[in-house]
């Protein structure tokens, strides 16, 4: 069943509804082992190789909790502002689902660790501060591939194939209090909200947040009211929005569709909706008419968590600079303007810049590759531009191949070509592809004597003192050298012949 | 927990049942409805003993706070884990088809 959605112009929508948006994220932590066992939690491995009697829920198995991840749970809980527990119990969430083996997840429900925090970001030079209802901690589930069908989509499928390396590893969700008051800026403020906790997060060292690997992914509820109405409207949860694009727009698609039924007279369905990056529009989903019955109850195997307020307060010392401040001080650190900052931040760049300098280069160089040539590359292959296979290292030391006069700026830009295309480090890159410029008094000398021969007019002009007339006989060598010559070098030894 | 009455009906074991994939005939409904409700009645006499200011139990043993540092431990083999499934395809559980009560 294929049905087209009506929808409403984005300005007709926000001029006549009031959008209320509630976001879940998931973050996958980076610790070593599982969450309540000690698999690896390695990305990429054989199906099934990183499992055990615990995370396949074998009978008579028993579960002990990670305590780097509730230390990464308390530190992400402080960091939002959060109270936190000082006693909490993990739950059993049960269904019957094959992604979890034991037919239910170990989760939190109504004791989450931590509650009751609030965050700040900038949406274009506006502040937004946005409540966080609470962070819990959890188990992800394993990965299901749907067997037959056309689609490899689950409806029509045969049966599925399960593996099971991804069931255990420590999750965290968090979840915000209806944030309201946004009106048109919503979908930016649910883009920029997402990007904040991304920077949060890495700050912390607790996730890679890698959104392509799925370790950092976005469930957006999101409803409509009439402008000047208190309550809320009936609303719906869109799953698998997982790049900082995808949020911005399934929130513009959904603010556009569910106004078109309101403005319509019909009543919007509260129920779960699927995100398709690809044709950028939402469909429906299980209907959530009924609530799930997940029937919640204290996990028995799993004795409850008491933090200390010692064990806090050393937590609490270890958090990093909160963004805004360190923001601000990169910026003062850099010299870069108000609107230089903001394109850094918005393009997601801030960390592999700072990583950049860190490596070497200068502020403004690092910044010209992050921002120019390789956010168009990112664009061009739709991914984040830390998706991009280079290292802040790698792009560090392309800009010390320039600033030693080894490779000039398009040259450069074949290197980067190079390193993206996997064929090795920058160094390996320029051996490899033979990009590095000739600054051989002899190569050049035999190149520069064939351009003075071949433009003799060009060469009177310069002998006569027209040094500027030099420009020519530059280009017809670096033409010669396909672009690979030392043009300062060139020029100096041109004019020595012509002096 | 809110307190609940200490009975259950026919449609609520029908129901339970359901979300436990357990699939009992009409009969077995009919037999094991009043024999549930004869468990909660006898686990609500509890409830009498216990007063307000006691919390419920979760735990047997007053334990808090045990962990376990975070160290990869070695694990099964793909052929290890899967010897016990009842279908296996290409190093993964093959499970039969999922959502056909929800789709
Ligand atoms: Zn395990």
């Amino acid at each position: 069943m294929t049905v087209t959605d009506e929808l409403l112009s984005y300005d007709d929508a926000v001029a006549a509804y009031d959008p209320v948006m509630g976001l879940e994220v998931h973050v996958e932590l980076n610790t070593a082992s599982k969450m309540f066992c000690g698999c690896s939690t390695e990305f990429g491995a054989d199906p099934n190789t990183q499992v055990c009697p615990v995370c396949l829920g074998l009978p008579g198995s028993l579960p002990v909790i990670n305590r780097t991840a509730v230390e990464s749970a308390i530190r992400i809980g402080l960091a939002l502002s959060c109270e936190i527990a000082p006693w909490c119990r993990f739950a059993r969430k049960n269904y019957f689902y094959p992604d979890m083996p034991k037919n239910f997840q170990t989760s939190q429900y109504d004791e989450p660790i931590a509650f009751d925090g609030w965050t700040e970001l900038d949406v274009d030079g506006e502040l937004f501060r946005i409540g966080i209802e609470r962070a819990h901690m959890e188990e992800d589930t394993g990965k299901s591939l749907h067997v037959g069908g056309s689609t490899g989509r689950i409806h029509g499928a045969q049966y599925s194939l399960v593996d099971y390396n991804r069931a255990g590893i420590p999750l965290i969700e968090i979840v915000t209090k209806p944030i309201e008051g946004a009106v048109a800026k919503a979908p930016a403020v649910a883009r920029a909200y997402v990007a904040h906790l991304r920077e949060l997060l890495l700050a912390l060292g607790v996730s890679d947040v890698r959104m392509e690997q799925g370790s950092l992914r976005c469930d957006v509820n999101l409803s409509l009211r009439p402008h000047g109405q208190d309550a809320y409207g009936l609303r719906t949860e869109t799953k698998n929005v997982n790049s900082l694009r995808s949020v911005e727009r399934a929130v513009r698609y959904e603010i556009c569709r569910q106004a078109a039924a309101l403005a319509a007279g019909d009543r919007v369905v509260q129920e779960t909706r699927h995100w398709h990056e690809d044709t950028g529009v939402t469909t429906s989903g299980r209907s959530k008419e009924q609530a799930e019955d997940y029937r919640y109850f204290p996990e028995p195997d799993l004795v409850p968590l008491a933090p200390s307020r010692e064990w806090i307060g050393e937590l609490r010392a270890t958090l990093p600079e909160p963004p805004r401040e360190h923001r601000a001080r990169l910026q003062a650190e850099w010299g870069f303007s108000d609107l230089e900052m903001r394109d850094v931040v918005g393009a997601g760049a801030l960390l592999s810049i700072e990583q950049t300098v860190a490596a070497g280069s200068t502020p403004q160089a690092a910044r010209k590759w992050w921002l120019s040539e390789l956010a168009r590359r990112a664009n061009e292959q739709g991914v984040e531009l830390t998706a991009l296979p280079i290292t802040p290292g790698q792009v560090a030391e392309v800009q010390g191949l320039v600033d030693a006069g080894r490779v000039n700026d398009k040259l450069a830009r074949e290197v980067l070509d190079g390193v993206l295309a996997g064929e090795g480090t920058p160094e390996e890159v320029v051996t490899a592809r033979g990009l590095e410029v000739v600054s051989d008094d002899a190569a050049l000398g035999t190149a520069v004597d064939r351009a003075i021969e071949a433009n003799p007019d060009v060469a009177e002009k310069v002998r006569g003192g027209k040094t500027a007339a030099a420009g020519a006989l530059i280009g017809a060598v670096m033409k010669e050298m396909r672009g690979q010559a030392d043009a300062s070098r060139v020029r100096e030894l041109i004019l020595e012949r012509l002096s | 927990m809110p307190d609940e009455p200490a009975s259950i009906t026919r449609d609520e074991v029908a129901y339970l049942a359901r979300l436990a994939r357990i699939d009992l005939t009409d009969e077995e409904l009919d037999h094991l409805a009043p024999q549930l409700a004869v468990i909660l009645e006898s686990v609500a006499a509890v409830k009498e003993v216990a007063a307000q200011d006691i919390e419920p139990t979760s735990h047997a043993v007053p334990l808090t706070n045990v962990f376990r540092d975070d160290e990869v431990r070695p694990c099964l083999t793909a052929e290890e884990a899967l010897a016990g499934a009842p279908d296996a395809d290409q190093s993964r559980f093959r499970v039969p088809r999922i959502l056909d009560e929800e789709a």
